[in-house]
């Protein structure tokens, strides 16, 4: 045959390298997507089994406050309600990204609008660093440092609300920082040029103009941070005292899902009662996670319209 | 051509590491999982074990007496370790286990330092611990609130004091702790505090309390006058057989006992003068 013709008609070298790599991108896509499904039907069927095989109320689940998954309460009924726990995780959640956002927001104008040179080469480094640090590390700075702090001004124990929410506070901060001067170096360059040609002073411009633009890029900074405060396990056993309580105050100790999860999960047994309660906890984190992420997609489809 | 070589040499350094897990699969290997205050006893005579019979690994886990339980029972590991009788967890089906009681832990009640109590009876430390004692003044101490420190729900320290002490009495939900050294800094930094711990975890940073005039020590667990105490039990599924049995058997021999168990923190069973059963009957043994 003609060796043109033949070439031709044969696939070429770049055509088959290219077969490849879309096959092997396709396959490094299933094995993702199959290991999330996985992930959520194992902890969904664990976390399911105390509703469906345990005949659990999810209402009581929800909304009671004795957690002691061991023990019957007068009725007859295991005490699980998971009502501490949530009010513990939601409090620390959203008292830390209080604290950080406003701090979050000082830092990303100071690097963006300020004094962009010495923001690059002095905040930058350390809000690096502190994404770096192991969050083990934060809870024991939090157990030797904040918790006797606290327990010296405020009395008590130091464990408790106060203690998580500034751990997480600092854990948080790098992540909110970080995509809020994002948020804020993506706002087009004209907006501010307009701003000023119009005679807004720098103060005005940044005010109303690049804080405005840039605001569903900070929200979902806030969020992610929040996402991640809300997952944190360790660092926050560590410091909250892990009581299953309703918090009355900041500086009683409380507890979170998580850090329930992490401290009982090896003290119960496989398809028990006790076991089961926790993956029901496990399963609330999941959807947790997943409500933040919508959150944070709802926000960037919102803010893309606004441009 | 460098991004090949690179990945040439991803290759080889994984099969270099597959290669690296085979070999050590030559040996003979058992895995012990479970109770952590049973971890550093079975840790140090699996190293001893281990290095004085070449290619017999013992692999030493922790995670709890329920993880102990429910992986003997899923077949999982070939010991699980338990401060528990595997009868007293719930959904734990026992009559397949056999049960190898390795050592004794008694257990102690420790409070901060400055509060300067020697003595409690056994009723004022289950009010204590129930919240009907809420300040050290109604025990005979200064006027500060008790600050209680619980382990974790279902660990076994927990459930042999509340089945000890606090016999039909509900413990009030307080702040909990998943380690005992956990346990020992807070007791030791927090005014007030009042907790638990196994005998071998005690040192200088906190006080122990008699408890009716009797002192925590082995003497006293030997003959049951100290009643917070429980067996430290090695579960296997069905008779042990192969190095199982043979390292049960060495952890067990009269030598490791009297003089290993001993040195780190535990009172050998043989030493007991008592025996106690699953549902707490205590017998004289001869």
């Amino acid at each position: 045959m003609d060796p043109i013709k033949a070439s031709l008609l044969k696939k070429s070298r770049a055509a088959k390298s290219e077969t490849r790599g879309k096959l092997i991108s396709l396959f490094c896509i299933s094995l993702i997507v199959f290991i999330v499904l996985a992930i959520f039907y194992f902890v969904a069927s664990k976390g399911l089994a105390t509703f469906f095989k345990d005949k659990i109320n999810l209402g009581r689940f929800l909304t009671q406050s004795n957690w002691n998954p061991s023990l019957k309460d007068s009725h007859g009924r295991p005490e699980v309600g998971a009502l501490p726990m949530i009010m513990g995780s939601f409090g620390v959640t959203f008292l830390a990204a209080l604290l950080a956002t406003p701090f979050a927001i000082g830092a990303g104008i100071f690097m963006t609008e300020i004094s962009p040179k010495r923001g690059e080469k002095l905040l930058q480094p350390v809000m690096e660093l502190l994404v770096g640090i192991p969050s083990v590390v934060y809870g024991f700075i939090g157990l030797s440092v904040i918790v006797p702090a606290v327990r010296h001004l405020f009395g008590g124990s130091g464990f408790g609300i106060l203690a998580g929410t500034c751990v997480l506070f600092v854990m948080i901060l790098p992540t909110v920082t970080s995509m809020t001067v994002d948020a804020l170096k993506s706002v087009p360059r004209h907006y501010r040029e307009a701003s000023l040609a119009l005679g807004a002073t720098r103060w005005q411009t940044t005010w109303k103009v690049v804080l405005k633009a840039a605001t569903p890029g900070i929200l979902t900074g806030v969020v992610f941070g929040m996402a991640r405060a809300f997952g944190e396990a360790l660092a926050v056993q560590m410091v909250i005292g892990n009581a299953a309580l309703l918090p009355h105050n900041l500086i009683t100790p409380a507890s979170t899902l998580t850090s329930v999860l992490t401290m009982g999960i090896g003290n119960t047994v496989m398809g028990s009662l006790a076991n089961n309660a926790l993956w029901s906890l496990a399963l609330l984190l999941l959807l947790m996670s997943l409500l933040f992420n919508l959150l944070v997609r709802l926000i960037g489809r919102k803010g893309a319209m606004g441009r | 051509m460098r991004k090949r070589n690179v990945i040439g040499l991803l290759v080889t350094f994984s099969l270099l590491l597959l290669a690296g897990c085979q070999s050590k699969q030559n040996g003979q290997s058992v895995t012990a999982v479970g109770s952590s205050a049973l971890q550093p006893l079975i840790e140090a005579l699996a190293e001893q074990y281990s290095a004085d019979h070449s290619g017999q690994f013992i692999n030493v886990q922790g995670g709890g007496s329920g993880t102990g339980l429910s992986q003997i029972q899923s077949g999982a590991v070939q010991m699980g370790n338990s401060d528990l009788f595997a009868e007293e967890k719930a959904g734990i089906k026992a009559d397949k286990l056999v049960d190898h009681r390795v050592a004794v832990v008694g257990i102690t009640p420790v409070i901060n330092k400055q509060l300067g109590i020697k003595n409690l009876t056994l009723t004022q430390l289950a009010k204590i611990f129930s919240g009907e004692i809420d300040n050290w003044q109604d025990v005979g101490g200064p006027d500060q609130p008790v600050v209680l420190v619980n382990r974790a729900q279902g660990s076994g320290t927990r459930t042999t004091f509340e089945q000890w002490v606090m016999k039909s009495r509900k413990t009030k939900p307080a702040q909990e702790q998943d380690s005992t050294g956990m346990v020992r800094s807070i007791v030791a930094n927090t005014p007030g505090a009042i907790s638990y711990l196994a005998f071998s975890y005690v040192d200088d940073s906190i006080a122990m309390v008699k408890l009716n005039g009797i002192a925590p020590t082995d003497e006293n667990v030997m003959t049951n006058a100290w009643p917070i105490w429980s067996y430290e039990h090695v579960y296997t599924k069905g008779q042990p057989t192969g190095l199982t049995k043979r390292f049960l058997a060495y952890v067990l021999s009269d030598e490791v006992q009297h003089k290993q168990v001993g040195k780190m923190g535990y009172i050998p069973v043989a030493k007991m003068t008592v025996e106690r059963s699953v549902d707490g009957t205590i017998t004289k043994v001869k």
